[in-house]
């Protein structure tokens, strides 16, 4: 088995017994293999109703649905869903089974042998980050957080090619939520598997997605892009009304400050003749120079009085606060400055050496022109190392 | 027990005793002593009944509670004729089989039977109803199979309703199987109602109803040891 698959629904359409209109009325979009494809749309959508046609869960009316090329309707349903990772808001633990018991529920039916499954228990239970003494507990004995957790290791269990999520986060407070969006993509970075993500809430959609498909009544493909596009291009007025009017600002948890022009400083360093000093304020894109350490860190904005002998001294105007990093996400770096209720922030590299300079100029200049190359949601997980 | 006090007011034989206290018809641990050797039989003919009556019951709802559990519209009706068997006066079921099966432990057994079908039906269909919908969606969406599905989750789940329908079908036949002996099938009826010193010896009365009501709490405490041997996660809540 591939560790992921490719998925692709074709003119889908999807009609209950007695109902009106069809949930899915003519859907059709492709999923790359190791992509996070996130569906978001108002209740009644029909986003559940997509995501169950994929395990076959529930049988499409017409068209067709294929994983790595083949029709799922040529496959026995149970076998099918063997090999696809399921997890529901509602969990649905199986609460007389240990938490072990849960997470190999589907190598068990795959008939694993037992030394395996334990292996593989294991590996789990350290990939979700829980103390491998949880394996011995129940369900009820577990929080929230924690049995979602469990619920996302058993859907990985046997390693499937894809993996699907209806609403995994939606029962978690805020907090907790937040935290559990961060480990999955730290996990998705290392797994790289195909995810089919419904949500309701936007902002998750635009921070899980590799690619988000917005539905709107009727299961109506209103876009389906990257979640910049979505956010510079709204296809139409419903996806436009759908993202929210502040979608400028969310632009901003999308791209890192490494992602867009910064400003060019004057550093220099005490001791340094002036005229050099003043030279490079020539070349710089603002007209204060930055003092640096030995090592390039910044120390601060120098006075003008630091100019006036032969070489530069140590007399500062201000500190160098905000220091942000090129690693932050602009959002946070556009906090740091406001909160600093400074314009201007150094900006420094993972040795802490300066690497320019972020201007609110510059971040406004960069909201309002197309990004070439922006990074995939796994690579903007806060705080920890994007390959965990 | 009630209606067992009013049958034994029907059928009292009054046999004078030859002790004093006997005579008396007071509480005789003397004569506890000496006579009960003459319950062993009694009892365990009364354990048999029970236990057998249970079992069979036990067998018949189960099956037609997971045939019920497909077809859901068998449901109503089951219930319906299980229903009609519980209401039968047990009386009458030993008259009307008589004719067919003749005076035994047979008849006493398929009236017993009968009468834990409802209780027992009822709360297995219950223990699988209430399996939380979300948990049979996540065992399917896994790839269990019904049977899989069934076996390994529903029944599982099930299971503390399905005992508790146990014990409250085993401490009812207790009591009814006291009427048994009027089938001719025995049972702890007989020395109740119509042997030893009658049903107006209090010490009879004592030793004989005694013997009934532990046989229901050992029966009750044997099933819900069950219980929680086979649900440990009942238990681990909090
Ligand atoms: N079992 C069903 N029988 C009939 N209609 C259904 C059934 N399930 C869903 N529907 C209908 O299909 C449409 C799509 O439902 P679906 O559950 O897929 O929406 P959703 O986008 O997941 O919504 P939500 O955000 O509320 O979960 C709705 O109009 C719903 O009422
Ligand atoms: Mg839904």
């Amino acid at each position: 088995m591939k560790t992921a698959a490719t998925l692709e629904f074709r003119h889908v359409r999807k009609e209950y017994d007695g109902a009106p209109a069809p949930a899915i009325t003519d859907l059709s979009f492709a999923v790359g293999a190791g992509e996070i494809c996130v569906l978001v749309g108002p209740s009644g959508s029909g986003k559940t109703t997509a995501m169950r046609l994929a395990n076959r869960m529930l049988e499409p009316t017409s068209g067709d649905i294929l994983l790595d090329g083949r029709s799922v309707m040529a496959r026995k349903p149970a076998d099918l869903r063997r090999e696809i990772g399921y997890a529901i808001q509602q969990i649905g633990l199986f609460p007389h089974q240990t938490v072990a018991g849960n997470i190999g529920t589907v190598p068990r039916l795959l008939h694993w042998d037992r030394r395996r499954i334990e292996d593989r228990v294991f590996e789990l239970l350290d990939l979700i980050g829980l103390p491998a003494e949880m394996a011995r507990r129940y369900p009820a004995q577990l929080s929230g957080g924690q049995r979602q957790r469990v619920g996302v290791a058993r859907a990985l269990a046997a390693d499937p090619p894809l993996l699907l999520m209806d609403e995994p986060f939606g029962a978690i407070d805020p907090i907790n939520r937040e935290r559990l969006q961060n480990e999955f993509l730290r996990l998705q970075a290392r797994l790289r598997k195909t995810v089919v993500f419904v949500t309701h809430d936007i902002d998750e959609a635009i921070k899980m997605g590799d690619r988000i498909a917005i539905l709107k009544e009727g299961g109506r493909l209103a876009q389906y892009a990257p979640p910049a596009e979505l956010l510079m291009e709204p296809a139409d007025r419903f996806v436009e009304d759908f993202v929210g009017a502040d979608r400028a600002l969310k632009r901003l948890a999308l791209q890192r400050v490494r992602d867009i022009d910064l400003w060019k400083a004057a550093t220099v360093r005490v001791g340094e003749p002036v005229e050099q000093a003043r030279a490079k304020l020539a070349a710089a894109d603002l007209d204060i120079m930055l003092l640096v350490d030995d090592a390039a860190r910044p120390v601060g904005w120098l006075s003008e009085t630091a100019l006036q002998g032969e070489r530069v001294r140590a007399e500062l105007r201000s500190s160098a606060e905000p220091v942000v990093e090129l690693d932050d996400i602009l959002r946070d770096a556009l906090a740091d400055l406001l909160m600093a209720e400074t314009q201007y922030g150094p900006v420094v590299d993972g040795s802490g050496a300066v690497a320019g300079v972020l201007s609110i100029e510059a971040l406004s200049h960069a909201l309002t022109t197309e990004p070439d190359d922006l990074p995939s949601p796994t690579e903007l997980i806060p705080g920890e190392d994007a390959a965990g | 027990m009630s209606g067992l006090l009013v049958l034994a007011q029907i059928v009292p034989r009054n046999r004078a005793g030859h002790q004093t206290c006997v005579q008396r018809n007071g509480f005789c641990p003397r004569w506890i002593v000496d006579n009960i050797g003459n319950y062993k039989e009694p009892f365990l003919r009364h354990v048999e009944l029970t236990v057998l009556a249970v079992a069979f019951g036990f067998a018949i709802a189960f099956a037609l509670a997971l045939v019920a559990h497909r077809r859901r519209w068998l449901v109503g009706p089951i219930t319906a004729v299980t229903g009609i068997l519980y209401t039968l006066p047990s009386l009458a079921v030993f008259f009307l089989l008589q004719p067919i099966t003749g005076r035994g432990v047979t008849t006493a057994l398929i009236a017993l039977t009968a009468y834990t079908l409802l209780i027992l039906f009822r709360n297995v269909t219950l223990g699988l109803d209430n399996v939380p919908a979300e948990i049979k969606d996540a065992a399917r969406g896994q790839g269990f199979s019904d049977r899989q599905l069934l076996w390994r989750v529903e029944l599982p789940l099930a299971l503390p309703e399905i005992i508790a329908g146990l014990r409250i079908a085993a401490t009812t036949t207790v009591g009814l199987a006291t009427l048994a002996f009027l089938a001719g099938a025995g049972g702890l009826g007989e020395p109740l109602f119509d042997g030893g010193e009658g049903i107006n010896f209090q010490s009879n009365v004592v030793v004989a109803g005694g013997l009934c009501v532990l046989l229901a709490i050992a029966l009750d405490l044997l099933l819900l040891g069950v219980q929680r041997a086979a649900s440990p996660w009942q238990r681990a809540r909090g």
